[in-house]
């Protein structure tokens, strides 16, 4: 890549600029800043689609009382059971039987807040999902 | 608090950090040449290891290779630790601070408070540099950054303990020693050396080019095996592997043929000039790959977008990094520059 090649496309992530390395008239590397390349934009943006699809299905099954809401904060952030069990001390077993609203409802007090506390919320937006109270 | 930390924005985390911290202690290295002597330039393609339900498809060393190599080859004391226990792991963290100790960290990118929201992904294997503590908060030496930032010691801490893949167990490492005088012919010969091998001469298709042979194959057969709704993410996710954040087009090519410049002068062989400029230009057509991909997975085909074509540029570059290989391995076999391990 030549350094006038170099993309400074608008990317995704605002003012801050990446490093790129591209060679100058004398064909010598040389570090050049880069605001962001399209193709990669593209990719990123596809990623973000499926995130944001699979969070819109999961909350609107929550609003329907066939999920919990901790099924929809676990895939607000990118999380699956595997990994919220992980952080939560649990078994994976433990945390699919949460996402279901029955035993969601019956969960221990200290449980719910060690939730909570994972998803950095309240106990009280933990016990809801956004446009409806569980 | 250490103002002398020489923070420079770097294109990948790991060779970023490495880079920086051996110049702290008086090994001035650009990033480019701990990449190379750390071996960093890699390919593997497996389809049966999931990355949130994709392929693993890796352009670069594992995480804490590139570091590792190069500190080895280069003859630098360098200490890793891990903990069981976050606060014990902070404690760690900031006694090393009080001596004036640059720490390195592994950390996850998702608890990261100053990265920007659309780069937060469970992503386990980032690389910063901390360098003092104010209060509650500490000065972090991020190298995609382009200046030091500040983060929450418990947003820190719970980047530096994120669970799931290659959870970083808050791993810390800092330079214990560095040697009186480093050559780096021999470092350089080996770390060439140790790239070539992999590249070319593993028997397991999946590794090095034959990997890259293989991974063409499966982008071929994507939309016969996959239809186009499950071909299409496959593609976008190829691509972002390849452009891991930082890393521009192809990027870890080009950091290589950076490298191979500065190995030309270090070894006295300007046959590497002539490798780097091939190198450059298969980065080049790995760029071609990515961006005539990210116009298919937008719809917006030119004609070149078809899986086949793509898989054929991907052919074109698992031939060219055949052939670039073999001939640099020739140079740094047996020739003049052996004696290096």
């Amino acid at each position: 890549m030549r350094r006038k090649d170099v993309p400074q496309d608008k990317s995704l992530f605002g003012e801050m600029k990446e490093i790129r390395y591209a060679v100058d008239d004398e064909g010598r590397y040389v570090l050049v800043e880069s605001a962001g390349w399209e193709p990669a934009n593209i990719a990123n943006n596809e990623a973000w689609k499926s995130i944001d699809s699979a969070v819109e299905a999961v909350l609107a099954k929550a609003r329907a009382g066939e999920l919990s809401p901790l099924a929809y904060h676990m895939a607000r952030n990118q999380m699956d059971p595997r990994m919220l069990a992980d952080y939560a001390g649990l078994f994976p077993w433990q945390v699919r039987r949460h996402m279901k609203p029955g035993p969601f409802r019956r969960m221990r007090r200290a449980l719910l807040f060690r939730y909570a506390a994972i998803f950095r919320i309240t106990a009280e937006e933990f016990r809801s999902v956004p446009g409806n109270r569980a | 608090m250490n103002p002398a930390f020489p923070h420079r924005q770097s294109a990948h985390c790991e060779s970023g950090v490495a880079a920086n911290l051996f110049t702290f202690h008086g090994v001035p290295v650009s990033e480019a040449m701990v990449f190379g002597i750390g071996g960093g330039l890699f390919f593997a393609h497996f389809p049966f290891l999931r990355i949130n339900g994709f392929p693993l498809t890796t352009f670069r060393a594992a995480p804490g290779r590139i570091l590792r190599r190069a500190a080895k080859r280069l003859g630098i004391d360098i200490r890793f630790r891990t903990f069981r226990d976050a606060d014990e792991g902070m404690a760690e963290l900031d006694r090393n601070l009080e001596k004036s100790t640059p720490v390195g960290a592994q950390t996850g990118v998702y608890w990261l408070p100053y990265f920007p929201p659309a780069l937060r992904f469970h992503f386990n294997a980032h690389n910063l540099v901390v360098v003092g503590k104010e209060g509650d908060s500490y000065r972090i030496s991020d190298p995609v950054f382009p200046e030091p930032v500040s983060c929450r010691a418990d947003d820190l801490a719970r980047a530096r303990f994120a669970r799931g893949k290659l959870a970083p167990r808050g791993k810390i490492y800092f330079v214990r020693n560095v040697p009186a005088k480093i050559d780096p012919a021999p470092a350089v010969t080996a770390a060439i050396r140790e790239v070539c091998f992999l590249m070319t001469r593993l028997p397991i298709p999946l590794i090095g080019v034959r990997g890259i042979r293989y991974l063409a194959g499966q982008v071929a057969s994507w939309p016969s095996r996959l239809g186009r709704q499950g071909a299409l993410p496959h593609l976008a996710n190829l691509i972002r592997m390849q452009e891991e954040i930082g890393t521009g087009g192809g990027g870890f090519r080009f950091i290589y043929a950076a490298f191979l410049q500065e190995a030309a002068a270090v070894l006295e062989d300007d046959r590497l000039l002539g490798i780097s400029r091939e190198m450059t230009a298969i980065g080049d057509r790995w760029r071609d790959f990515a961006a005539a991909g990210a116009s298919r997975c937008k719809g917006r085909d030119d004609g070149n977008g078809d899986f086949e074509s793509l898989a054929r540029i991907v052919r074109e570059c698992a031939d060219r990094e055949h052939a670039l290989f073999r001939e640099l391995g020739s140079l740094v076999r047996g020739g003049r520059h052996a004696g290096g391990k």
